[in-house]
């Protein structure tokens, strides 16, 4: 854990100091944006004029106590508190777009595992394969298309509509539902194929054990046999595989974030790569990691959780 | 039963190798099938929805969507080669290096694996983007450099597993060295689950440089590729449905085309399959 942070920390100081010759160099030349100022403080920053152990490590302690320096744009913000008010909206539509990949991509790959060569599973069989190629920036599109202006049904922009200060609580709830509805169905979109495809193979796997043929052999019904007894195994491994995913999910909502124009990190993220604007590019860049890791970590924990095989070692 | 014949009875991986191999055509082709100049503008002629003349309308500058569709397989392929190439190029090394070593070396290699895959591969590239200019070569070579991970993994295993084997001891009691031993003994002995990875790989490699070119960092207009051509579909989502509909069409297809041949070598060549 604690190497893999300071990894995470030596990549990100690297792909700062990426640029041919020096960074500030690059940002004046290219950049017409830039000021004799911006240079400065990317020099303070950096502290470019040392040897690069001592810039490292002055930019690691800077770390170490929050500071992940000041924007380049206008507002002169702590990158910091720009991440942190964004974050939390970024957070709560990946953990909904985690449940809702839980809720469908496990009975999916149950029951096409169940009643295999079915119809049922040929048609999911089909549909994950698309899953798969399904650029997902262009699934929004489509579905912006006809939700949004076909048929009108939900909003394809923001979270908020325009008169939502003047709805009653409940109206403003349903109000901010309408506006997840599409941005967490697409995020969640990407992650359904894996997991379903994932979970009918390791079903498949379990129930030619022998423990699903005792739990037979003693007459327990089909339900009791396959929810009870080959689920849980087979839930298991799918929980690493949740943990894989995470990383696909942060990096997922630079792109729906964008297109729905949703305010969380991933949209500032894509405005600062756009406005060059470096210390916030490199703040998300370190945090989209370090949820990675943290993400990870949980799911490690439930791993050993909900196998006693592992608590035991 | 041998890799060609189960592959010939694969009909799902022949559909596969079929629209891969009618990409190329169309790439190659690209100017003598590409009705009209893809970088002709026709303002009398903007946002024209499909027809006879213009089989998928036109966009918002008035150039026809089917040509630029056309010349955009050209970027996609070369996108997906390039990418890739490169991603098992370094992949390939590092596994091979790790796997055959062990020791130290491979600890550190793999720990470095460990540490590339906490990030969002979509931030990493959007990050070093960041820092130089949004052009074709570099997107190439970004998405090759974030996309190595699996390679190595893949290829450490396979040398792992077969390091320890009778014909490596032969090769070496004959005096190889070990580079000998690394690509000319147990390389080739990997290859096939290098092909499938790199196979699955161009799918992946076409997926991000679309979306990238969508987000305006990827292909720079004027050149067309199937990303840029979906941002005018976006801008103009209310009036220019099929700005939206065909360029992702044609990624759908090409990917699921790699996905399929992917599969198709994979399970060709998986001994425990062969009856």
């Amino acid at each position: 854990m604690i190497p893999l942070l300071l990894g995470i920390t030596v990549i990100c100081f690297f792909v700062m100091r990426l640029a041919p010759g020096s960074p500030t160099d690059l940002q004046t030349q290219m950049n017409p944006k830039a000021s004799a100022e911006m240079k400065e403080r990317l020099m303070s920053l950096y502290e470019l004029d040392k040897p690069i152990h001592v810039q490292y490590w002055s930019w690691l302690k800077k770390l170490g106590r929050g500071d992940l320096g000041t924007s380049f744009s206008s507002d002169h913000r702590k990158v910091a508190d720009k991440i942190l008010e964004r974050l939390p909206i970024t957070v709560i539509i990946n953990f909904l777009s985690l449940i809702i990949i839980i809720a469908v991509a496990v009975p999916i790959g149950v029951l096409s595992a169940v009643h295999q060569d079915s119809l049922f599973d040929k048609v999911t069989a089909v549909l994950v394969f698309i899953g798969f190629a399904v650029p997902t920036f262009w699934l929004a599109l489509l579905m912006m298309i006809f939700f949004g202006i076909h048929l009108g049904w939900l909003p394809i922009s923001g979270l908020r509509s325009l008169n939502y200060e003047y709805l009653s609580a409940w109206g403003q709830l349903a109000d901010l539902v309408k506006h997840l509805i599409l941005p967490v169905f697409i995020s969640a979109f990407g992650g359904l194929a894996g997991l379903s495809r994932y979970m009918r193979a390791n079903m498949l796997e379990v129930i030619r054990q022998d423990y699903i043929l005792t739990a037979r052999a003693k007459g327990l019904s089909e339900r009791q046999v396959i929810y009870k007894h080959a689920l849980r195994n087979a839930l298991l491994p799918a929980i690493t595989i949740l943990g894989l995913s995470i990383p696909g999910l942060i990096g997922g909502s630079v792109i729906f974030e964008t297109i729905f124009a949703i305010p969380g990190m991933g949209q500032l993220f894509y405005l600062s790569v756009m406005a060059r604007d470096y210390p916030t590019v490199m703040g998300i860049l370190l945090i989209g990691a370090i949820l990675t890791l943290v993400g990870n970590l949980i799911a490690d924990l439930s791993y050993a959780l909900a196998d006693p095989r592992i608590r035991i070692s | 039963m041998g890799f060609w014949k189960m592959f010939y009875q694969n009909k799902l991986a022949l559909t596969g190798c079929g629209i891969v191999i009618l990409l190329f055509v169309v790439s190659l082709l690209a100017p003598v099938l590409a009705p009209y100049d893809p970088g002709a503008i026709d303002l009398k002629n903007v946002l024209a929805p499909p027809s006879g003349e213009h089989w998928f309308g036109t966009d918002q500058l008035g150039r026809d969507v089917l040509s630029r569709m056309i010349w955009g397989a050209r970027i996609s392929l070369k996108v997906g080669f390039v990418a890739t190439g490169l991603a098992i190029l370094i992949g390939m090394v590092l596994g091979a290096v790790a796997g055959f070593y062990g020791g130290w070396i491979d600890a550190v290699i793999m720990r470095f694996v460990d540490v590339m895959l906490c990030f969002p591969a979509f931030f990493l590239i959007l990050a070093v983007i960041a820092f130089l200019e949004p052009s074709i070569w570099n997107i190439m070579i970004v998405i090759g450099l974030t996309g190595w991970m699996g390679v190595t993994r893949l290829v450490r295993a396979d040398f792992v597993s077969l390091r320890e084997r009778d014909f490596v001891r032969a090769a070496r009691a004959i005096g190889a060295n070990d580079a000998r031993i690394i690509f000319m003994h147990i390389l080739p002995n990997a290859l096939a689950s290098i092909l499938v990875a790199a196979t699955l790989g161009i799918a992946g490699a076409i997926l991000t440089e679309s979306a990238l070119s969508f987000l305006g960092i990827g292909v720079q207009p004027p050149t067309p590729s199937w990303g840029n051509i979906l941002t005018a579909g976006k801008d103009n989502i209310d009036i220019a449905w099929w700005l939206s509909l065909y360029p992702g069409l044609a990624i759908l297809i090409t990917v699921v085309g790699y996905n399929l041949l992917g599969e198709g070598i994979r399970d060709a060549s998986d001994p425990r399959l062969k009856r």
